[in-house]
């Protein structure tokens, strides 16, 4: 069965049709061509197809496109303007937070939305004080990113860069 | 035989040696760098394969009607109807050829459909019908048929022995078995191929690959194909580990689907589940290792004797106990390599073939024997260092600086002073130790490897060779190389990688690529210089291979110390590890930053091995029955605390024109035997099976 949805990706108006059992990954790179998002695992296990979904990180090879008609999805590619980085690109490119590569369009959206939960307060299973500010100890950070996998092992790296733009 | 070192022509170092930035970081942060599967290609075919249901048998009927009759399906391949191959050489090449199954999981169809969706849809359909076979898939060590192979990975002899293991005095034994599992490479890009043909014999794919002439090669044999009109491009790599380094089933049936629709190209991307029985993992190992002693600790015996599996349908012989040839000096001693030949999907490279695993069992018994002799690991170590190579006799290329590591190591991780003790640090529920082992691995150069540099019309100059990154950093370390060869700046160095049209490269694998590459790649930047001098005319070009082994007869060898200290929870068995550093002797480092994040990257992976991974493949089936990332644990960010690298400031000056010998592999070399040591200090438990699961800590006394 086929469906029609617009998605408004990186800030472009997308409309097309799609199989209902398309995952919004899917959807993504094998209709529109938007490859930043990776798949790893296509189970939600290894985080590598992390997008900003509706403002918040999302594993988009979990999830129905068309479950998604009128949603706004930001990738890696869309959080830099050309070649002027996001922060926190710019942090992983300072600390080599990658080596493959593979895992970090995802790494990336995901301490993009890891940074904003922080900061509205949301308690990790590793914070102490429930209620209020959450600081974001290197501890805080490898709890909230442990979501998305590295076979690389540039999770130091990672948390360096993320530390960087947190303080 | 000559001993004689010759000091090579080495490079002024001014780019080698700079902590450059990734040359490919900004196209990866933002993914925009094209893997395989995300070459835009026009109305492609979608595959999607169909796998075995028994573990050894024949295939007696295939019911594809219907598959055949779901709208959007294109064409239903088995047996019976692909397209013929030519050379049957690989076995593990050899797709649809016949009705023999060899191993669970192994292909016996395929659909191609208009989508992803529809094919994997209509692959559900497809009905194939089997005759079953008994079939043996158990690894044990007591089985009456084990077999010693020809030879081992990598040209090692299969068996060694030198004096009488079992004459020579002895004041300690260490006499134990050690265990390591099955574990699978698991690289975060799944293996993925696009195909393309164009009758009447043009092959293009577009492959996550660690050798792009390793594949062509081997397709175009198995194909009957001419090699210059196969070509695979693979500009980036979402990792390896070994697994793409050779050419598997995937790729052949690739391009059969592709052969069955000329002009369309075929997306095939392994999904996680399929990797476990496709794409080669390391072999299971049962290692006994004996080591026997004066009461000072020096060596007089070290025996290792390794059985491990391999596929009834292809030889895998990995070179497990060849470490235990050359670490330390005793002058009674016996490896040997003992094959089950089984029913399972066919193992292959996985970072560090041999030392990995082999290390584990020799690192932890040498700790077993510090603690017999009363001495510190580390000079129980020092003490048994050998002067020149125990197999060749020769020098190493270099010197061997593992003593030197050791200390260093232990200066920077505070190791003194460190009561020996088992079992008597305790912080709250945790019990706290440290440990230590070495680690080595071998310089690998690898022949048939080509340059060319060209000066072109913007100034600069193109460096041009079929070598891939796969995250190890090529993209950045061989323009290094290429600017000192060329003498000038990098920005000057055009580089192109990753496409077998370019000239002829080795394989990403063994550690070789920048001791391969590079030695080509300034062989033809001399050979350029030689010919045009400092003002080459635009469109200048010239070509050279590397040489054949430069630096005369050595050893040729990295070393490295592993510490670790571990946290084990006295009430669950939980093991944390909360500081790894590791300080190698690797010759020159060609980029401090990307070789301290393939360093970390190694041990990263050695502290994973050490605690999470284990394929677990059920004998009465075949099959691994963890086969994604949610029983098949890998090391995640939370389990990764603090983790450093260092190394000696040196320069090889045998090995090649950059002085170094590679980095790929030996930082997981040592990295479970310092954590399994570790264990051992914070608790008394020995554990010689990996992985240190809680269940290993809680059956042995923790409780
Ligand atoms: S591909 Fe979505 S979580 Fe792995
Ligand atoms: S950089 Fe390779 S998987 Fe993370």
């Amino acid at each position: 069965m086929d469906e029609s949805i617009t998605l408004h990706v990186d800030g472009r108006k997308r409309s097309l049709t799609v199989d209902t059992r398309t995952t919004l990954l899917d959807a993504l790179r094998e209709r529109l061509g938007v490859t930043a998002p990776k798949k790893g695992c296509d189970h939600g296990q290894c985080g590598s197809c992390t997008v900003l979904l509706d403002g918040r990180r999302a594993t988009t090879c979990l999830t129905l496109a068309v479950a998604h008609d009128g949603a706004e999805v930001v990738t890696a590619d869309g959080l830099a303007e050309g070649d002027s980085l996001h922060p926190v690109q710019r942090a992983f490119l300072d600390h080599d937070g990658l080596q493959c590569g593979y895992c970090t369009p995802g790494q990336v959206c995901s301490a993009v939305g890891m940074l904003a939960e922080a900061a509205a307060g949301w308690p990790s299973h590793v914070t102490r004080d429930g209620a209020g500010r959450v600081e974001l100890t290197d501890e805080e950070i490898r709890e909230r990113m442990s979501g998305n996998l590295c076979r690389c092992g540039a999770y130091p790296n990672i948390v360096a860069a993320i530390r960087e733009v947190a303080r | 035989m000559t001993t004689e070192l010759v000091t090579v022509d080495l490079l002024h170092f001014h780019a080698i040696g700079v902590p450059l930035e990734r040359a490919d970081g900004t196209i990866k942060v933002t993914g925009r760098a094209p893997y395989a599967f995300e070459h835009p290609v026009t109305e492609p075919v979608y595959l999607h394969p169909v796998q075995a249901t028994v573990a050894r048998g024949r295939v007696t009927g295939a019911d594809t009607a219907a598959a055949r009759a779901l709208p959007g399906v294109i064409a239903v391949l088995t047996h019976e109807n692909a397209p013929r191959m030519v050379s049957g050489d690989d076995p593990e090449l050899w797709v649809l050829q016949s009705t023999e199954i060899a191993f669970r999981g192994q292909f016996v169809g395929a659909v191609l459909a208009e989508t992803l969706e529809v094919a994997r849809h209509a692959a559900d359909l497809v009905r194939m019908e089997y005759e079953n076979l008994p079939h043996d898939a158990e690894l044990d060590p007591r089985r009456d048929d084990l077999y010693a192979p020809d030879v081992l990975n990598a040209g090692y002899p299969t068996d060694t022995a030198e004096g009488d293991v079992d004459a020579a005095p002895a004041a300690v034994t260490i006499d134990r078995t050690y265990r390591t599992p099955m574990e699978h490479n698991n690289p975060m890009e799944p293996h993925a191929v696009i195909a393309l043909w164009a009758e009447p014999g043009e092959l293009l794919l577009y492959d996550s690959s660690q050798g792009v002439h390793r594949v062509r090669g081997a397709l175009a044999t198995a194909f009957g194909l001419d090699p210059g009109r196969v070509r695979v491009v693979s500009p980036y790599v979402g990792g390896g580990f070994g697994s793409k380094g050779s050419a598997h089933a995937h790729h052949a049936l690739a391009v059969l689907a592709a052969q069955a629709v000329p002009g369309r190209p075929v997306k095939f991307a392994l999904t996680r589940q399929q990797m476990f029985s496709q794409v080669g993992y390391r072999t299971p190992t049962v290692q006994h290792v004996r080591l026997s002693a004066t009461a000072d600790g020096r060596l007089t015996a070290i025996s290792h004797e390794v059985v491990e599996q391999t596929a009834r349908l292809k030889e895998f012989a990995e070179q497990t106990a060849v470490c235990s040839r050359m670490m330390y000096t005793a002058p009674n001693r016996r490896t040997s390599h003992r094959l089950a030949r089984l029913d399972v999907p066919v193992p292959a490279w996985m970072r560090a073939p041999g030392e990995a695993p082999g290390m584990f069992a020799a690192e932890v018994a040498m700790d077993e024997l510090a603690v017999a002799c009363g001495l510190d690991p580390i000079e129980l170590r020092a003490r048994n260092e050998p002067g020149t190579d125990p197999v060749t006799g020769r020098p190493w290329s270099g010197g061997r600086h593992l003593v030197e590591c050791l200390r260093e190591g232990a200066r920077r991780f505070g190791w003194d002073p460190r009561d020996p003790t088992p079992g008597v640090r305790r912080d709250g529920e945790w019990l706290v130790g440290t440990g230590v082992a070495a680690s080595t691995y071998p310089r690998h150069l690898l022949p048939g490897n080509r340059a060319t540099v060209r000066y072109t019309p913007d100034g600069r100059y193109s460096v041009l060779i079929g070598a891939v990154d796969i995250g190890t950093g090529t993209w950045t370390t061989l323009a290094q190389i290429a600017a000192d060869a060329l003498e000038v700046p990098v920005g000057a160095v055009a580089l192109e990688i990753g496409d077998s049209d370019l000239p002829q490269a080795s394989v990403a694998g063994g550690s070789s690529g920048m001791s391969s590459w590079g030695s080509a790649v300034v062989a033809a930047a001399r050979a350029f210089r030689a010919r045009y001098g400092e003002g080459p005319p635009v469109g200048a070009e010239a070509s050279a291979e590397a040489p054949a082994e430069p630096g005369g007869d050595f050893a040729a060898d990295s070393f490295g110390a592993q510490f670790a200290e571990v946290r084990v929870n006295a009430d669950t068995g939980e093991v944390r590890v909360p500081r790894m550093l590791g300080v190698f002797s690797a010759g020159k480092i060609i980029n401090p930053r990307t070789a301290r994040s393939q360093f970390i990257g190694g041990m990263i992976m050695g502290l994973s091995a050490a605690l999470h991974e284990e394929s677990v493949l059920d004998p009465r089936f075949g099959h691994v029955v963890n086969h994604d990332f949610a029983d098949y644990h890998i090391a995640a960010c939370a389990d990764v605390v603090d983790i450093d690298a260092a190394w000696l400031e040196e320069v090889d000056p045998h090995a090649n024109p950059m002085g170094s010998r590679g980095i790929g592999e030996i930082g997981i070399v040592g990295a479970p035997a310092a954590i399994a040591n570790a264990v051992h200090h914070a608790t008394g438990i020995r554990v010689r099976d990996l992985p240190i699961t809680p269940d290993r800590l809680l059956t042995h006394g923790l409780l």
